[in-house]
């Protein structure tokens, strides 16, 4: 019974840690509104981050998004193989990146790669007082270091995606033209008929929402970092964990939403 | 002029300032002295409104920076430049950008302007024709006398430094010693320093003020803080093991 207890009591703990947290990112998130539209826009430092998270990461998304497709392709054909329906293959694949894996491993990977980078640089900042310095010198931090990484986040999202999208389908293809030797026409003409915009549109508003969170929760990892080099590690650690937790569970709802 | 008004600050259960007076002179370089982790970097993050006491006031100007919002603090931040104790240059930044800096958010300069006054801060820390490199090609003095260039370059009232000579060679110590001195002159800023290296600290100092459980003990020139009769000052300034002062 007391051990019971003291779960629940846990359980109770770390929801409200987390529902806390996410109280406290939401109003980081106002403060980033507010910040955004207040002159000047300082377009150097946003276009610094979207090179950062968008060029540097296309060809970490273009290794997923055609590796997804391709495997997508290999499953998909063992299974319509069973009905005599190959020919789904392409329709399968290009539903499957378009709506879910395309948004959703993309930011997986960005939040990977640029997201533990957010918070990692910014923790840095902050252990090394080079955020009490911008404040100190009347320049207010969350315009100059979580604006534009907010901004390029939720910018450079829906454009990965479109290359993850486009990989998925052209590795897809190869797979299932190349190897598996399903008629080329049928494959494609059966992305066209089945595949709607919509489902592209979605999947970048997607992209876009899965964008905010994990530039949002890596800025405020790294902006709340306390303690030294451990302290930027378990920063850095924690924005990761956060961030594909919260696009994991958003998708679901999203998804709900959308679809 | 600077006053901390009966300032309250805790961290967690850790009680750090309880109730510290103190009134700083302008146009004068004042020292705070006391132990490691004894509150002297708190007290002046309060003085620049980068904490925020949990009880008490603190006039810059007679002005209470507690209330005040962003906007405002900020106006009243452009009166301060800070050498802080690792520099905090900004490491994604050359050194000509990092002193640049506070000269483009705030001085309406062009480029050339802006280059000329890098130069001229530079050369008045002594330091010509590093401006490209970038602040990890650079030793421990030359950042902090970087550091100083870009405290100074927007010509402050006041000017706090945080241990400006923890950690360097007796030269380096002695040459920003000198900094110190000159840019309290050239600017006829006050000038509030914190440090522990008593032989500067004597050298350089129009008044001194010891930090000591949470309070301001005794404020005074140097000769006045030589001849106390505190246990405490005694302690401090010889260096005993024995006295009030607990090691722990």
């Amino acid at each position: 019974m007391n051990r019971a207890a003291v779960a629940i009591d846990q359980l109770g703990r770390t929801v409200l840690e987390y529902v806390e947290e996410m109280g406290k990112i939401a109003l980081l998130f106002l403060s980033v509104l507010r910040w955004m539209f207040q002159p000047p826009l300082k377009s150097h430092l946003i276009f610094k981050q979207m090179e950062f998270v968008g060029n540097k990461s296309i060809f970490v998304v273009v290794l997923t998004g055609a590796f997804t497709g391709m495997v997508m392709a290999l499953q998909g054909y063992y299974g319509f193989k069973m009905f005599s329906a190959e020919s789904m293959v392409g329709s399968v694949v290009a539903l499957g990146m378009t709506r879910e894996l395309g948004p959703v491993l993309t930011s997986l990977m960005v939040t990977a790669r640029a997201g533990s980078a957010m918070a990692a640089e910014l923790g840095t900042m902050r252990v090394t007082e080079q955020i009490d310095a911008l404040s100190v010198m009347a320049a207010n931090p969350v315009k100059h270091l979580i604006v534009p990484r907010v901004i390029a986040g939720v910018l450079m999202l829906p454009l990965l995606t479109v290359v993850s999208d486009f990989m998925g389908i052209l590795g897809g293809y190869f797979v299932g033209v190349h190897l598996l030797h399903i008629n080329s026409g049928i494959f494609v003409k059966n992305i066209t008929t089945i595949v709607d915009l919509d489902d592209l549109y979605n999947g970048l508003v997607k992209a876009a929402v899965f964008g905010l969170i994990l530039s949002l929760i890596g800025c405020y990892k790294g902006f709340n970092t306390r303690g030294g080099a451990e302290g930027v590690g378990k920063a850095t650690t924690e924005a990761v964990v956060l961030s594909s937790i919260t696009i994991l569970i958003s998708d679901y709802f999203l998804t709900a939403i959308m679809f | 002029m600077i006053e901390l008004i009966d300032i309250h600050k805790s961290f967690k259960k850790n009680k750090v300032l309880n109730g510290l007076n103190l009134k700083i002179d302008s146009g004068l370089i004042t020292v705070i002295i006391g132990r490691s982790g004894g509150g002297k970097s708190v007290l002046l993050k309060h003085i620049i409104g980068l904490l925020k006491p949990d009880r008490g006031r603190v006039l810059i100007d007679d002005t209470d920076i507690t209330r005040l919002n962003d906007r405002d603090l900020n106006t009243i931040r452009k009166k301060f430049g800070m050498l802080f104790q690792e520099a905090a240059l900004f490491d994604s930044m050359t050194v000509k950008e990092n002193v640049a800096f506070p000269l483009r958010e705030h001085a309406k300069m062009s480029e050339v302007e802006i280059s000329r006054v890098v130069a001229e801060k530079l050369k008045s820390v002594g330091l010509t024709g590093i401006e490209d490199k970038m602040p990890s090609e650079l030793s421990g003095g030359m950042r902090k006398r970087v550091g100083l260039a870009r405290a100074i370059a927007l010509q402050p009232e006041i000017v706090l430094f945080d241990e400006p000579t923890t950690g360097l060679d007796p030269v380096m110590t002695e040459a920003i010693n000198q900094l110190i001195v000159d840019t309290q002159k050239n600017l006829n800023a006050t000038c509030v320093v914190i440090s522990h290296d008593l032989e500067s600290i004597f050298k350089i100092s129009h008044k001194i003020a010891m930090l000591y459980d949470g309070d301001i003990i005794e404020y005074g020139t140097p000769d006045e803080i030589r001849a106390s009769k505190n246990p405490v000052i005694e302690q401090f300034l010889s260096g005993s093991i024995e006295g009030p002062i607990k090691i722990i």
